[in-house]
């Protein structure tokens, strides 16, 4: 089962673009990275804020509602953070060009 | 009407005390209603009778302390480990992070994430949402319709109280957030003891409604030993700045260093009239600038030894270097790109063209250019088209070709006002501007509409002395008599460069130049048959007596047929107001007759010249 993982994450890491992944638990901190451990600490602890806000968001304009996906486009790459109840899986990518 | 009830009492009874006893309502009077005095009232109906039912209330105003907030950044660290996980040792976080990996819930969750991640991975890489369709087309500009216009941003008034004349004006070469204005009254003898000498470096940002900020109140203030009449930043180094005093003198400051100049020129080496131009020179050093004034020089200076200017000029057109015949310089024309040449816009209306290479000093003066009445106010060249200049004097702005020194290539109309500067648009090469005695600003766009300017804007009521647009082409400060610059931003229209708008004005430029040459050619042709004519009838008669009575003839004749042409023009402006343009051209023509008049005759040039100038003089005591 954790070989299943791996290769999730490895196929995920060999798409274009992608240049990094965190797996972040609830509490922040990153179980699995590709990143150096710097900017994993960075990530894990700002995406974690950054999307507790967002599902709160969500929730309190509609309690029925719930986050999904998380997308950051910016200028130099994009941030796409997948949550869910315990883990998020965020990835760097830097797409097209 | 009187209610008398009457009662007796004998006398004996006086002073008895009373005794009350009960009596019953006796009806004394009974008035009844008299309906004959209704007359007296008038019914109203409805009344108005106002009621309030609600709360008392009542209103307090507190303001409270600020409250100080402080944005800060944090670096996250580490964070969130369980207490038995030391998150410095390797081997326990290695530990807990091997320990969720075999979690069930972690296996499944990050399978499914994986998922829907890789969906959108591959939708990022499949198209770009974010693309730009059609970047490289120009947008079309709908402009036709709109009406070009300018708008006063800021204004910035002379704080002291008297008055004085902001007669240069100078933008910040970086960014342009600051305009150095100077300050100084030009008119002769009019400066009184207690004006203020001091010249103001404005930020443009200082608002302009907001009334708590005072905003009089200058960046920063230069204090010269006497007014400055004009004032320029250094290109190359924002901090300096360089001013042509009142006196002569030529100070320079460094905005670091505070409000009193650096250095002065010496008194004795620096010029004997007001200064009215300095230029700074393109040089390695940076440090070379050169000044005209009317006493008729032009020195070179250079700001690290101000005792002595490097190089003179005496502006004597017969070249021989006599200060007595020279031509009092009022503006000065430099560009960079042509850093040999230069020209003087002269007070007698001549502009000349020098080469500062040249070997003696009779040989710097090329050329020189006539055709104004008098003196050039503003003298600049076509920033994309260096042979064609603008020159702004008397009531016209005329645009010159360097190869064509007879006459101007095109001109405005003559105005009802005196043009007192102007200065081409550092963007749009057919665009200058020119701003008039009686407060007019005018915006010329000549590929337009050359009988008019494309806007005239009424700046303010008392006369503008100074203008200068800035680098971008989109800001203008204008000086008034009052000190009072304004800053004005002029629409897009009028600050973008169109299509094909440099080729045109080329074509223009040049069509117009090609005009001219054929015109002076046909002058010069009918100049020889006229001379070669008269040359032999004069072979006959005596020289001298000839020359002089042909000379006083013909100003006669010409000082009558001005005079009737003066009248004539001033009964046609009694009954009608509108037909000014008719007017204009009239005296335009009264003027080109007269021309043609004197440049067919033999006489002394020089007595024409004193004939000319006081016709004009004439005009001016007459208007």
């Amino acid at each position: 089962m954790e070989a299943e993982v791996e290769e999730t994450l490895k196929r995920i890491q060999s798409q274009k673009g992608v240049q990094g992944i965190i797996v972040v638990n609830a509490e922040g901190i990153p179980i699995k990275t590709t990143l150096d451990n710097s900017t994993t600490v960075q990530y894990a602890a700002q995406i974690h804020q950054l999307v507790l806000k967002a599902r709160s968001t969500v929730r309190d304009m509609d309690p029925q509602n719930d986050l999904t996906f998380l997308r950051l486009r910016c200028k130099k790459n994009e941030i796409m953070v997948a949550p869910d109840k315990e883990y998020f899986l965020i990835v760097i990518q830097n797409p097209t060009d | 009407m009187e209610i008398v009830y009457v009662y007796t009492k004998k006398r004996s009874e006086f002073g008895r005390q009373c005794n009350f006893s009960d009596r019953s309502a006796e009806l004394h009077v009974d008035i009844l209603p008299d309906p004959s005095q209704m007359d007296n009232y008038i019914e109203r109906n409805p009344c108005d009778t106002p009621t309030q039912c609600a709360q008392e209330m009542s209103e307090h105003e507190v303001n409270t302390e600020c409250f100080q907030t402080e944005t800060r950044g944090i670096n996250h660290v580490e964070g969130g480990w369980p207490k038995d996980v030391n998150p410095q040792e390797m081997e326990q976080t290695i530990r807990y992070r091997k320990k969720v990996e075999k979690d069930e819930n972690y296996v499944n969750t990050v399978l499914q994430l994986g998922s829907l991640m890789e969906h959108c991975i591959k939708q990022n890489n499949a198209i770009d949402i974010y693309q730009q369709y059609f970047e490289e087309e120009e947008e079309v500009s709908v402009g036709d319709e709109v009406q070009p216009s300018a708008k006063t941003i800021n204004v910035f008034r002379d704080p002291n109280e008297i008055k004085r004349t902001a007669t240069g004006l100078s933008w910040h070469p970086d960014g342009a957030k600051k305009l150095a204005v100077a300050y100084s009254s030009l008119e002769f003898q009019r400066a009184t003891k207690d004006m203020c000498f001091d010249s103001y470096i404005w930020d443009i940002d200082t608002p302009y409604i907001i009334l708590t900020e005072n905003p009089d109140k200058p960046e920063m203030t230069l204090k010269p030993v006497s007014p400055l009449v004009c004032l320029e930043y250094n290109p190359k180094d924002s901090h300096v700045l360089i001013g042509g005093c009142y006196n002569g003198q030529i100070a320079y400051w460094d905005t670091r260093k505070g409000s009193q100049p650096v250095e002065m020129s010496s008194i004795e080496h620096s010029h004997r009239d007001p200064v009215y131009k300095v230029i700074w020179l393109q040089s390695k050093t940076g440090t070379d600038y050169f000044s005209a004034s009317t006493d008729g020089q032009v020195l070179w200076w250079d700001i690290r030894k101000m005792s002595e200017p490097t190089e003179k000029l005496i502006l004597d057109t017969s070249k021989k270097g006599n200060l007595d015949n020279a031509l009092g310089a009022i503006s000065l024309e430099f560009e960079t790109t042509m850093p040999t040449k230069f020209m003087v816009g002269t007070e007698q209306g001549q502009v000349v063209s020098c080469n500062r290479k040249a070997k003696t000093p009779a040989e710097k003066i090329v050329c020189t250019y006539s055709g104004h009445h008098g003196p050039i106010y503003a003298l600049q060249r076509n920033p994309f088209f260096p042979k064609n200049f603008l020159t702004v004097a008397d009531w016209t702005a005329r645009i010159w070709s360097e190869e064509i020194k007879e006459s101007s290539i095109m001109w405005t109309k003559y105005h009802m006002a005196y043009l007192t500067d102007g200065c081409w648009s550092p963007v749009r090469p057919a665009v200058f501007f020119t701003t008039r005695m009686d407060g007019t600003l005018d915006v010329w766009d000549f590929l337009f509409k050359q009988n008019d300017p494309t806007l005239s804007l009424k700046v303010c009521d008392e006369s503008l002395y100074s203008l200068r647009v800035q680098d971008n082409g989109r800001f203008l400060a204008c000086g008034s008599q009052l000190g009072t610059t304004t800053l004005l931003e002029i629409s897009p229209e009028l600050c973008t460069l169109q299509r094909n708008e440099k080729a045109l004005a080329s074509a223009m430029f040049e069509r117009e130049t090609k005009r001219e040459k054929i015109l002076e050619a046909r002058h010069r042709e009918m100049r020889l048959k006229e001379r070669s004519r008269s040359e032999q009838g004069k072979e006959e008669e005596a020289k001298d007596e000839d020359t002089e009575e042909s000379s006083e003839d013909l100003v006669v004749r010409a000082e009558k047929e001005f005079f009737e042409v003066v009248e004539f023009e001033l009964k046609k402006r009694e009954r009608e107001e509108e037909k000014s343009q008719s007017k204009a051209d009239k005296v335009r023509v009264g003027y080109r007759e007269k021309d043609k008049l004197i440049k067919h005759s033999t006489g002394n040039i020089a007595l024409q010249k004193c004939v000319v100038y006081s016709l004009i003089t004439g005009i001016v005591n007459y208007q």
